[in-house]
C-alpha cells in the first residue's frame, strides 16, 4: 500500500490493515476514488477486553469496504484505547456510514467525531451503559457463556425474573429518583427533526408540522416510526426512529455456542429464514477451513432453498407493497397464496413453516422427505409460474401502480451506492450488483442465470426487479433440481459443539433483502468473542430520509413499502 | 336484564316446558345472546411486534381465513378493536406504546399473548431490551405458546377465547361494574424502563445506597 | 387505454371467483373434509380458494414438523415405564434459549448418579422450538411433539412443563414419526447389540 500509517494486521486469523484514526478520512477517501472501493459494507466495533495485565484492552471498529464492480474486500481497522473511543465519522464520504455508526455508538460507546446526528438509534436516549460492551452485564446475566450450569448439573428450576427485586426484567442505577427523571429520547429527535427541517426551508415563513408514523401503525411493515416534518404535505425533514424490536440478537450470540446461533438467526429476518442459515453458516464455515466444506448434494439443496426462500419473500413484499398503494389485501392474499405452498416444503424438510434452522455447518440438517421432491418440482415448474405470471398480468400494468410508483422515490445510482443500498435496491438503480455474481459463493457460479437489473430508480422499478427476480430465481431452481445429486448432506458427524479456531470472518450472501453480512471473530473458545450482523434491511433504510424529502407524505409509505424492511433484520 | 340473570332456573333442566311448546321456544339467557354476539366479532387490532405478526397475518390470510370466526375485520385504532394479539417480542422501547394501545381500547377487551415471546420472553428473554412477557405490564386473557404458533395454533388460542367470552356474565364482568377502571400507568424509558408502579420498590432499592458516580457527558 | 389494467385486475379475481366453483363442481363435495381433499387444494392442479376449515378438517402436520419436546419412555414386560432419558445433560448443554433444566439422580448409597432423571423441566415460555434436543439426543430419547393446541389461560400454572407432562410412550411417537421412529429403533437395537456383544 502506498500509505505509509497503513499497517498490515498481523495476528493470525485476520485480514486487512491498520489505520490510525487520524489518517482514517484521508485513506477512505484515496480507496473511494483512486482504488474504486465506493461500496462500505459494514462498519462495526468489536471490544478486545483482556484481563491480562500484559495485553492491552482496546476497542477496533472495522470497515469493510468493497467495489460495486465486484471482487472481494479491503478490510480497514482503527484501533482506540478504550477509556476515550473516538474515531473519525465516515458519513461524509459513504453516507451509508451513517446508522451503522451510530449503532455502534449506541451499542459500544464509541464517539464518531464529525458524525451530524449521533445519538442512540436502538435503544433510547438516557438508557445506562452501552450493552455489547464485554464488562456490561445485564439484568438477567447468569454466566459468561452458555451452557449454564444451574441448567445441568445444577436442575434447579425457576423463573429468572423470581430472581429480580423487581420482579422484572429490570435493574437501576444506585441513588437513582424516578420521579426526578425527565425522558429525552423524543425532544432529542424532534430537535435533530427541526434542525434538518430547516436547511430545506430557510425562505419560506411557513408553520410546519411534526407528524409521527409508527411505530404502531398498519403500513410500517412492524414497529417502525418515522418523525415527519412536514410543510402542507410535502415532505421537509423525515427521521426514522428504530429499535422497538431490538431484540439484543449480538448480545445473546455472543454468549451462545456456534451451533445455538443458528436457529436464532433464523428470527432476524423471518420472512427469509434460510438465506440467514446460509450467510451464518458460510461465515462460520470460513472460519472452520476446508474441513466442513458442505457435499455437492447440501451444497444444491442450499441453493434450491434460498432462492425458493427469495421468491418466497418477494411474493410477500409484492404483495405487502400493494397494501401500502392502497390496494389493501386482495392482492396481497393472491401473493400469500404461493408462498404458504413454499413454506409447506420448508415445513416438511426442516420441520417448522418460517424458523427453519436448517442449514449446519458443513452441510444442511435433514435431507429432502420422501415425496419432497415432485412437490417442489411441480411448485417450481408450475404453480410459481403461473402466479409469478398473474402477478405480473394484474399489477404491472395497472394504472395506479403506474402513477403513483413511476417517479416516486427516485435513488440515483451514485446515492444507492454512496448509501449502501444492496439488493433489490441497488438494482433498480442501474447498478448491476448482485453477490451471487460479484463474488459468488456457494456454487453460484454453475447457475445461469441474468442479474436483474432496471434503470429508473422508481418505486415502480423496484417492485418490477422482484418481479424479475422471482423469475431468474426459478431458472436458478430448475437447473438445481434438475441436477440435484444424491449423496451425502453433511460433511462430519455434526458435534453439538465445534471447534472454532481464533480469527475474525465476514460471511456475505446475497439476501432477498440485500447484502446479509456476519462478521464474527473468535478466540478458539465455543463461543464468538464478536457476532455482529450486517443487516440489510437496516443498512437500506439510511437512504429513506434521501428518498422521502421533497415528496408528499402518501408517498412515505409506498417509498417504505418499496425498500422492502423486516424489522427484526433492523433492530436485531 | 337483571332480572332474567336473576332466575338461574332458566336454563336449567328441571324447568317445565309445555309439551306442545317444545320444538318452538328456544330457552336462553341474554348471557348467551349477548355472548354469541360477541364471541363470533370478536375485532382484533392490527398490530405486529414480530416474527408472530406474520404468522397472524397468514392467519388472517386466504389459507386459514380468520374471516371463518367473524375476526377478518383488523383495525388499525384502538379504538375500534375488541383483542389485542399480542405477537412477538415485547421489548422494553415498546411497552410504553403497547401500554397505552390497551389504555386507548374500549371495553370490553381482552389481550392475547401469542408466541413464547410475548407470554414469557421466549428465547430473547435473556436480553437487556426484552420484556419477560407482557403480563408483566398488561392482563393477558390467554397465552398461545410456540415459537411461531402456526396459524392453526393461534385459531386455537382464539377458539379458547370464544370460550373464555362464553363463560363471562353481563351481570359480573367488570366494565359493567360501578367502580370505574382505572387507565394502566404508562411506563417511562429512563435508565431502564420504569413502571410508575414500582416507583416505592425502586426508592427503597436505590434510594438507600449512595448514589454511583456520575458518568462522564455521554453527549456526542 | 386508460382503466385497462384495472379491468384486467378484475377478470384475474372474477377467475379465480369462477374456478372456486369449478373445482367444487368437479370434486363434488370431497374438496372439504376429506384427506384427499386438503391434499389437492394444495397441488399443483388446484385452482380457486384453498382455505383449511380449521378447526373441522385440519391440515395435516409433516413428521418433521416440531414444536414443544416430549421424553419417551418404553414399557416394559411388567408395565412399567421406563424412561429412555439417561439424565447425561447434552439437551440442557445444547438448548439454545436454555429452557431445560434436568434433576439428577443419586444412588443414596454410592452416592453415584442414577441414569434417569427425576425431574425434567421445559419452560414453553422460552423454548424456540429448534429442534436441537432432539437432534443432539444419544439416546433417542427426547423428540419434537406435534401437539400444537396447548393455548391456556393461566401460564404460571401451566407453562413449565414437568416430566409427567413431557413423558409419552414410544407408541405415540410410533404414531406421529412412523419414519424417525424406525430410524431409531435400528440405531438402538444395534446399539443393544453391541452391548451384548461385548
Amino acid at each position: 500500500m502506498r500509505f505509509s500509517a497503513l499497517k498490515r494486521d498481523e495476528r493470525a486469523g485476520y485480514e486487512g490493515h491498520i489505520v490510525p484514526a487520524s489518517s482514517l478520512l484521508e485513506v477512505a477517501k484515496a480507496l473511494r476514488d483512486e482504488d474504486g472501493f465506493d461500496l462500505l459494507s459494514s462498519v462495526t466495533a468489536v471490544d478486545y477486553l483482556t484481563d491480562n495485565e500484559e495485553e492491552e484492552s482496546f476497542f477496533e471498529v472495522v470497515y469493510h469496504l468493497y467495489k460495486s464492480t465486484g471482487g472481494g474486500a479491503e478490510v480497514l481497522r482503527v484501533q482506540v484505547p478504550r477509556e476515550n473511543p473516538v474515531v473519525p465519522s465516515l458519513v461524509e464520504l459513504y453516507p451509508g456510514a451513517d446508522f451503522q455508526e451510530r449503532e455502534a455508538w449506541d451499542l459500544m460507546g464509541i464517539k464518531f467525531e464529525g458524525h451530524p446526528d449521533l445519538r442512540r438509534i436502538l435503544m433510547w436516549e438516557g438508557f445506562a451503559g452501552h450493552p455489547l460492551r464485554k464488562d456490561w452485564k445485564e439484568v438477567y446475566f447468569e454466566e459468561e457463556a452458555k451452557p449454564f450450569g444451574n441448567r445441568w448439573p445444577g436442575g434447579q428450576v425457576y423463573r429468572v425474573e423470581d430472581q429480580n427485586p423487581y420482579g422484572k426484567n429490570n435493574q437501576y442505577p444506585d441513588g437513582f429518583d424516578p420521579e426526578s427523571w425527565v425522558e429525552t429520547e423524543d425532544p432529542l429527535l424532534y430537535e435533530n427533526l427541526e434542525k434538518a427541517a430547516r436547511e430545506y426551508t430557510e425562505d419560506i415563513d411557513t408553520e410546519q408540522v411534526v407528524v409521527n408514523l409508527g411505530p404502531q401503525h398498519p403500513s410500517t411493515h412492524g414497529v417502525f416510526r418515522m418523525a415527519v416534518r412536514l410543510d402542507g404535505e410535502t415532505i421537509v425533514a423525515l427521521k426514522p426512529v428504530m429499535g422497538y424490536l431490538h431484540r439484543n440478537h449480538e448480545k445473546i450470540g455472543e454468549r451462545n455456542t456456534y451451533i445455538m446461533n443458528m436457529p436464532f438467526t433464523d428470527r432476524l429476518d423471518y420472512l427469509a429464514s434460510m438465506s440467514n442459515n446460509f450467510g451464518y453458516a458460510l461465515a462460520v464455515e470460513k472460519l472452520m477451513g476446508d474441513k466442513v466444506a458442505p457435499p455437492e448434494r447440501a451444497e444444491y439443496l442450499r441453493v434450491i432453498m434460498a432462492e425458493l426462500t427469495r421468491i418466497s419473500n418477494h411474493l410477500w413484499a409484492i404483495g405487502f407493497l400493494l397494501n401500502d398503494l392502497g390496494a389493501f389485501f386482495t392482492p396481497a392474499l393472491y401473493a400469500i397464496e404461493e408462498r404458504e405452498l413454499i413454506l409447506d416444503i420448508f415445513e416438511a424438510t426442516a420441520g417448522s413453516r418460517m424458523m427453519c434452522n436448517y442449514f449446519r455447518f458443513g452441510g444442511v440438517a435433514r435431507d429432502l422427505p420422501a415425496g419432497i421432491l415432485p412437490r417442489m418440482k411441480d411448485l417450481v415448474n408450475e404453480r410459481l409460474p403461473r402466479k409469478i405470471d398473474e402477478l405480473d398480468l394484474y399489477l404491472s400494468e395497472n394504472e395506479l401502480v403506474r402513477s403513483r410508483g413511476e417517479g416516486v422515490g427516485i435513488i440515483t445510482p451514485e446515492d444507492a451506492i454512496a448509501f449502501s443500498a444492496t439488493g433489490p435496491v441497488l438494482r433498480a438503480s442501474g447498478v448491476p450488483y448482485d453477490i451471487r455474481r460479484a463474488d459468488p459463493y456457494s456454487i453460484y457460479d454453475r447457475f445461469k442465470f441474468d442479474v436483474a437489473v432496471r434503470y429508473h430508480g422508481d418505486v415502480y422499478d423496484r417492485y418490477m426487479i422482484r418481479v424479475d427476480e422471482m423469475r431468474q430465481s426459478l431458472r436458478i431452481l430448475k437447473q438445481a433440481l434438475k441436477d440435484l445429486p444424491e449423496g451425502e448432506i453433511l460433511t462430519g458427524h455434526n458435534p453439538y459443539q465445534v471447534r472454532v479456531p481464533a480469527g475474525e470472518a465476514y460471511g456475505r450472501v446475497e439476501g432477498p433483502k440485500g447484502e446479509l453480512g456476519y462478521y464474527i471473530v473468535s478466540n478458539g473458545k465455543p463461543s464468538p468473542w464478536r457476532y455482529h450482523v450486517r443487516a440489510p434491511s437496516f443498512i437500506n433504510l439510511t437512504i429513506l430520509e434521501k428518498m422521502c424529502v421533497g415528496q408528499k407524505v402518501a408517498d412515505v409509505v409506498v417509498n417504505l413499502g418499496s425498500i422492502d424492511i423486516v424489522l427484526g433484520e433492523v433492530d436485531r | 336484564m337483571t332480572e332474567i340473570n336473576a332466575s338461574p332456573n332458566m336454563n336449567s333442566s328441571g324447568y317445565e316446558m309445555p309439551p306442545e311448546m317444545r320444538q318452538n321456544i328456544a330457552i336462553t339467557t341474554l348471557d348467551k345472546i349477548w355472548n354469541m354476539g360477541r364471541r363470533y366479532s370478536v375485532w382484533p387490532m392490527m398490530f405486529g411486534l414480530a416474527c408472530c405478526a406474520i404468522e397472524m397475518i397468514c392467519t388472517a390470510a386466504s389459507r386459514y381465513d380468520l374471516a371463518r370466526f367473524g375476526m377478518e375485520v383488523m383495525r388499525p385504532s384502538p379504538r375500534q378493536s375488541d383483542l389485542m394479539i399480542v405477537s412477538g417480542t415485547v421489548t422494553k422501547k415498546m411497552i410504553p406504546q403497547i401500554v397505552r394501545l390497551y389504555n386507548q381500547m374500549p371495553e370490553p377487551k381482552y389481550v392475547l399473548a401469542m408466541g413464547a415471546c410475548a407470554s414469557g420472553g421466549g428465547p430473547f428473554k435473556e436480553g437487556y431490551n426484552v420484556v419477560s412477557g407482557v403480563d408483566k405490564y398488561i392482563p393477558v386473557d390467554v397465552y398461545v405458546p410456540g415459537c411461531p404458533p402456526t396459524p392453526q395454533a393461534l385459531l386455537h388460542g382464539l377458539m379458547k377465547l370464544q370460550e373464555k367470552i362464553d363463560s363471562e356474565s353481563i351481570t359480573s364482568v367488570r366494565w359493567y361494574q360501578k367502580e370505574a377502571i382505572e387507565a394502566i400507568p404508562v411506563p417511562i424509558l429512563g435508565p431502564d424502563i420504569i413502571d410508575p408502579r414500582d416507583f416505592p420498590t425502586i426508592k427503597s432499592l436505590t434510594q438507600g445506597k449512595p448514589a454511583a458516580a456520575e458518568p462522564a457527558a455521554e453527549t456526542a | 387505454m386508460y382503466g385497462l389494467g384495472i379491468l384486467k385486475g378484475m377478470w384475474v379475481t372474477l377467475t379465480h371467483f369462477v374456478d372456486t366453483f369449478v373445482d367444487d363442481l368437479r370434486w363434488l363435495g370431497r374438496r372439504y373434509y376429506t384427506p384427499e381433499g386438503i391434499a389437492h387444494r394444495s397441488s399443483k392442479d388446484s385452482r380457486g380458494i384453498f382455505t383449511v376449515q380449521y378447526p373441522e378438517e385440519k391440515l395435516p402436520v409433516p413428521e418433521e414438523f416440531r414444536y414443544i419436546p416430549f421424553l419417551i419412555y418404553d414399557i416394559d414386560e411388567n408395565g412399567e415405564h421406563q424412561d429412555r432419558c439417561t439424565s447425561c445433560g447434552i439437551c440442557a448443554k445444547v438448548c439454545p434459549p436454555q429452557c431445560i433444566w434436568i434433576v439428577r439422580t443419586e444412588d443414596p448409597e454410592t452416592k453415584r448418579p442414577v441414569p434417569e432423571p427425576v425431574e425434567f423441566f421445559i419452560d414453553i415460555d422460552i423454548c424456540m422450538n429448534c429442534g436441537y434436543c432432539s437432534e443432539y439426543c444419544p439416546f433417542q430419547a427426547i423428540r419434537m411433539d406435534h401437539d400444537y393446541e396447548l393455548s391456556s389461560f393461566d401460564r404460571h400454572a401451566e407453562h413449565i412443563f414437568n416430566k409427567e407432562r413431557l413423558s409419552k410412550p414410544a407408541a405415540y411417537y410410533n404414531e406421529i414419526r412412523p419414519v424417525n421412529f424406525a430410524i431409531d429403533e435400528a440405531e438402538r437395537a444395534e446399539k443393544a447389540a453391541k452391548k451384548a456383544g461385548n
